[in-house]
């Protein structure tokens, strides 16, 4: 059982001018369960990790008192162990306060053994030695995982390595329970299993905070919901239909993805016109069963299906990045495969986004990242500036024209991603899981961008997860287990 | 790309059941006194007792063959570098090739140097093919006393190593796609390898902060004293291990000195 307390509390981060969070007045009870809500940049992150004690005084500036059952959390971080003494054991529970699960399943787990890695916790806050293993065990029934003790955590889908991290914070049974957007990194069947965890393991001694970007599947877990104002303080706080119902419209403008918004479906005006890329029956072993696929100008191609179905494998395949085992790939009425193209012909070809955005980005500035494909290929400096200041436009990224890549929040990097695919003016996109993790503004901004971009002739593949996407512009769904059935009447491209 | 650091040992084997830390000072204790000398007899004697004790350690010859193989490599670079540069071509000259003098002084030296890179490396090797890096962190901070800063840190960023190599192919495919290859250009080659290298430290060290960050929040390091959920012990037979390994190691010098032919690198 945890209660908090915020008033008028804020946080700078060192050598930042903004305030994170500012005046932020909230009393969360015992026992509530809360989504906290708010557009990006809002401070739902920052605010998670001063619950968590993960500020130190050193690494910023805070103003106003931020409180956990009345002490700080800097201050009860530090102090949480293990009772020495057996009459203080007794209400040992309530000395682990906090506890929070992230975003990345990779690098929230230290061990190699899965029962290590829960143990861990209890080893740092010292929990005795005979009682770490039962709640070891306790916590990974709780969160439904479905291996012995000793699989190795190399060897868990993002998914499972999720709530195996979820059961290694459960087994210091907190009274707080954070979670920083726990299914962004996962696929729909992961994320649910997640929350089915999450629901299951938690009881009413737990107070509960999400941040979560998908709201819808997060409703069932809370009872109410706290929408910070980017500027500081709370815009709006009480129950989820109440919210909904006055601050849906605004709140769905800033990003949020409010249950009941629907998005109406844009497919293509125009037929599909001759094949730009077409596979026949292509395999890599161990990754991907034979399928065969093809995708003409002017129309969006989505593949869908499973995790380890091999989907991000054909798009590499469509991509030309990889050779097949067998079968062939023909593209724009070349001899030679993709694969074996140079690259500075591939990318004036197919363009490739990947899901990770962060693995394209090859420069130090946002404007020489969209200049690089364009001057490879032997374009002039008058039309590599041309070509970039339209990109830069188009993608809201002006502002940015300057900035370091690796700094863009999650949107403005896939933002970028797609824009550096576009310099060099490819006809066929090929992207892999495009609207992974973003909100609902990027969404809606790559979904028009993509439909602009068909109208305009071009073709697109697009790996993805996403059935909202699927719905709204697929304008044919390849699903991967089962190849393609159809042959392939359609001529090539000349 | 694979990394392999798994145990390949059978873990019952008497010595492959020791403490990891006693296996771990056992390797120093022996190897280490053999890098006094320079004569080829030392090393070869330490090979025979390191090859002799192999099956109680529960390694099979052909594993530690294939762990030990780019060993070879180290051999070949020594003797071409005897060849071409010695300074000594002392002894029967066997044969010339162009300018170099090749002398049975020449071969004695070099087969000394190889025999000694063997016999340094086996017992490091033998020791990583039988103990799980757990419970070397595990014996490290419990018996070793070692800071659990360390070594637990060093486990878990041990832990994210082989995603560096699922990393490394995904950049290298993302700048192709990028429109970036090197062609037949070998500087340009260097200098994609460079920029490529240069990611994959960037990634990484997000991915470190990103991991600490984590390990803070689970409490690691935060002034409580920690407990141990795997116990690690010390016992008799792990002093007896370590005693043996300093007695053998002594013995093989004290061979060598009484038979006259110990070179000491010194002097």
């Amino acid at each position: 059982m945890s209660e908090v307390q915020l008033r008028g509390f804020g946080w700078r981060h060192a050598g930042r001018r903004a305030w994170a969070v500012r005046e932020l007045d909230l009393h969360i009870r015992h026992g509530e369960r809360v989504l906290l809500l708010g557009p990006s940049g809002a401070g739902k992150s920052t605010l998670l990790a001063a619950l968590a004690g993960l500020l130190p005084e050193d690494s910023g500036e805070s103003e106003g008192t931020i409180e956990i059952d009345g002490i700080s959390p800097l201050k009860a971080f530090r102090s949480s162990g293990f009772p020495r003494r057996p009459e203080d054991q007794a209400s040992a529970a309530a000395q682990f306060q906090v506890g929070i699960v992230f975003q990345d399943p990779q690098t929230q787990l230290v061990m190699a053994r899965s029962g290590d890695d829960v143990a861990f916790g209890c080893e740092n806050r010292g929990v005795p030695a005979g009682e770490i293993w039962p709640r070891v065990s306790d916590a990974l029934d709780r969160v439904g995982f479905p291996y012995p003790i000793t699989r190795s955590t190399s060897a868990l889908s993002g998914g499972e390595a999720q709530r195996l991290a979820l059961a290694g914070v459960l087994a210091l049974r907190p009274g707080l329970l954070l979670l920083d957007e726990p299914t962004a990194n996962l696929d729909p069947s992961g994320a649910e299993l997640i929350r089915e965890a999450v629901a299951r393991a938690t009881g009413p001694e737990t107070t509960l905070i999400i941040v979560e970007h998908r709201v819808a599947e997060a409703l069932t877990l809370v009872d109410r919901v706290v929408v910070l104002e980017p500027g500081g303080g709370v815009r709006a706080d009480g129950a989820p239909e109440m919210i909904f119902a006055a601050y849906g419209d605004k709140l769905a403008d800033e990003g949020v993805w409010v249950p009941g918004f629907s998005t109406p479906p844009v497919k293509a005006t125009t037929k599909a016109d001759p094949d730009l890329v077409r596979a026949e029956h292509v395999t890599v072993p161990g990754r991907l069963a034979p399928v065969s696929i093809a995708a003409g100008a002017g129309e969006v191609v989505a593949v869908t299906g499973p995790n380890g179905a091999g989907k991000s494998t054909l798009a590499l395949l469509l991509g030309g990045l990889l050779a097949p085992a067998s079968g062939r790939i023909e593209a724009f009425g070349d001899r030679q495969p993709p694969h074996r193209w140079r690259a500075a012909t591939l990318t004036q070809r197919i363009g490739s986004v990947f899901q990770n955005p962060e693995h394209q980005f090859v420069t130090s500035r946002v404007a020489d990242e969209l200049a690089l494909g364009p001057r490879r290929v032997g374009r002039s400096p008058d039309e590599v500036r041309r070509i970039v200041d339209d990109l830069l436009d188009r993608l809201r990224l002006t502002k940015l024209a300057a900035a370091n890549p690796y700094t863009l929040s999650g949107g403005e990097a896939r933002r970028l991603s797609v824009a550096t695919a576009l310099a060099t003016a490819p006809r066929l996109l090929v992207l892999d899981e495009p609207t992974f993790g973003q909100d609902r503004r990027t969404w809606r901004e790559l979904v028009d961008l993509l439909a602009g971009l068909r109208a305009e002739g071009h073709g697109i593949v697009a790996v993805t997860h996403d059935d909202a996407f699927v719905r709204t512009l697929a304008d044919r769904v390849v699903p991967l287990g089962a190849a393609e059935p159809a042959p392939l009447p359609r001529r090539l491209l000349p | 790309m694979t990394l392999v650091f798994e145990p390949v040992a059978d873990p019952s084997a008497p010595l492959a059941r020791r403490n990891p830390v006693a296996k771990l000072g056992a390797a120093l204790l022996f190897s280490l006194p053999l890098v006094s000398t320079v004569d080829p007899l030392t090393p070869a004697i330490a090979l025979l007792v390191e090859l002799v004790l192999l099956p109680f350690f529960g390694v099979r010859y052909r594993v530690l063959a294939r762990r030990a193989a780019p060993l070879l490599l180290a051999a070949v670079g020594v003797l071409v570098t005897m060849v071409l540069f010695a300074a000594d071509r002392s002894g029967e000259l066997l044969f010339s090739a162009g300018p170099f003098e090749v002398t049975t002084g020449v071969l004695a030296t070099a087969t000394g140097l190889i025999l000694r890179i063997f016999a340094v490396a086996l017992p490091g090797i033998i020791v990583f093919a039988t103990t799980d890096p757990t419970d070397l962190a595990d014996a490290l901070v419990q018996n070793a006393k070692a800071p659990a800063r360390f070594a637990l840190g060093a486990l878990a960023a041990f832990r994210l190593l082989p995603l560096l190599a699922q990393e490394w192919h995904a950049l290298t495919l993302a700048r192709r796609a990028r429109g970036v290859d090197a062609g037949r250009n070998p500087v340009a080659k260097v200098r994609l390898f460079a920029s490529t290298a240069f990611a994959l430290l960037v990634g990484a060290l997000r991915r470190g902060v990103r991991l600490s960050v984590a390990m803070d929040a689970r409490g690691f390091d935060s002034g409580v004293p920690r407990t141990y959920a795997r116990r690690q012990h010390f016992t008799g037979a792990d002093t007896a291990l370590l005693a043996c390994a300093g007695v053998a190691s002594a013995a093989i010098l004290a061979v060598t000195v009484a038979l006259g032919v110990f070179r000491p690198i010194v002097g």
